[in-house]
């Protein structure tokens, strides 16, 4: 019966550890599995400054909190999770993990996030820790006095060529579209931004390099004007894709693999619900995740109170 | 002081005791940061189960990263943190740069040393 749980969340970012902390504290017997470390794409924010309550912080210290709030209330919490066997379509779900045993509750809540997009490109896995990265606070200071290309058009994008110009001599935006995603407080920063230089409507066809890279090539999807822009890193930042693939042909999903709920956060699988960037939805903030968590706990203990 | 529940590798002198000694070893030397944090974590996660491997870590702003795990040629072109070695017999087996998930770590491991 050890392994016998009220709710077992699948995983730990904002949302799952915010259902974590509700489920907990109302004393529902709870499982937080995370396939890696907590925290979620939150641990990626250098800083938070939008978060009610908390003046400044890095994500990855709100992170550690929320996964304290909820350890502290008596959730379990397991973290780098093989799992090898998932069973969520009847009344008990199972999961299987490796070299920790089988587990089942009587709900469960998906909350595993999303998994930053990438390109796809054969040459974008060669360079990767080489000159291309995914994490500006990490890797900026390899860069410092060379050129560098940022791929996206989204805040995450536009906020982190403004950051990297303290390292970089020359930061090329590089964009698929004649627009920004991003907010136009934003914009207006970076193009106020001497080191910033935008490519516009730009489809990238190849990284290049030997042991290093070297360029980023492009080509204008209009005019089909190819651009061989000469940098020693590129930073991703064109989103993410919902880390779905192991509930497929299980919750009902739309067309970008996103699991589509009601307003109590309910999947179409009696007991199953879904929180976060996980489902689909216009906005992904780690607010509006720690709301989906919330929703999520509240409707997952009264379904549990039902049975 | 890097943040870890992993055996911290502080001077010189202890990677050098630890490299020669022959034994199977693996490093990360970063920072506490996002592409770092998960790899120390599939290192402590690792431990149990490959009790034969000495997991370390390395503060990657310290001295003793300068003079060693910086230092390698086998590190020379990483641009990513965290910087993970492998050595076994006294020799680098393998080097990644930047993050790595459970399965490529042990995918290595499997490959590399065992």
């Amino acid at each position: 019966m050890e392994n016998l749980y009220d709710v077992i969340v699948l995983g730990g970012g904002p949302a799952g550890l915010t259902a974590g902390i509700y489920l907990s504290r109302s004393k529902m017997k709870t499982l937080i599995v995370d396939t890696g470390s907590t925290g979620g794409q939150m641990n990626l924010t250098d800083k938070v400054v939008n978060y009610p309550g908390v003046l400044e912080g890095s994500g990855a210290e709100i992170a550690f909190t929320m996964r304290r709030q909820a350890q502290n209330f008596g959730c379990r919490i397991i973290v780098q999770a093989e799992i090898s066997e998932l069973d969520i379509g009847g009344k008990i779900k199972k999961i299987k993990i490796e070299d920790e045993g089988e587990f089942s509750a009587r709900a469960v809540i998906i909350a595993t996030g999303g998994i930053p997009r990438t390109l796809g490109l054969p040459s974008e896995s060669k360079f990767k820790g080489k000159g291309i990265s995914f994490c500006a606070t990490c890797d900026g200071d390899f860069f410092t006095g060379k050129n560098i290309a940022v791929i996206g058009g989204g805040n995450s994008a536009i906020e982190e060529a403004v950051s990297l110009t303290k390292y970089a001599k020359q930061v090329t935006v590089i964009h698929e579209f004649d627009h920004f995603q991003a907010h136009a407080w934003a914009v207006s920063e970076a193009e106020k931004n001497p080191k910033i230089n935008f490519l516009m409507e730009q489809t990238v066809t190849e990284f290049l390099g030997e042991d290093n890279l070297e360029a980023v090539v492009s080509v204008h999807k209009k005019t089909g004007k190819e651009t061989r822009t000469e940098v020693s890193g590129v930073f991703l930042f064109i989103g993410y894709v919902p880390n779905t693939s192991m509930f497929k042909n299980i919750v009902k999903m739309n067309e970008r693999e996103e699991i589509i709920t009601d307003e109590l956060m309910k999947t179409d699988v009696e007991g199953v619900f879904a929180a976060g960037d996980v489902r689909q939805k216009r906005y992904r903030q780690i607010t509006t995740s720690v709301a989906d968590g919330t929703i999520a706990a509240i409707s997952a203990t009264e379904y549990l109170s039902q049975q | 002081m890097l943040q870890t529940n992993l055996k911290h590798i502080e001077t010189v002198d202890d990677f050098d005791k630890l490299v020669k000694s022959g034994q199977k070893i693996a490093v990360v030397c970063g920072r506490m940061g996002p592409m770092c944090i998960p790899v120390y974590g599939v290192m402590e996660s690792l431990e149990s189960k490959y009790t034969d491997i000495n997991f370390r870590d390395m503060l990657f702003d310290s001295d003793v990263a300068m003079k060693t795990i910086r230092s390698l040629p086998e590190t020379k072109n990483f641009s990513g943190l965290p910087f993970t070695v492998y050595f076994k017999d006294g020799k680098v087996v393998a080097a990644t740069s930047s993050i790595q998930n459970k399965q490529q770590v042990k995918d290595i491991i499997e490959s590399k040393l065992v």
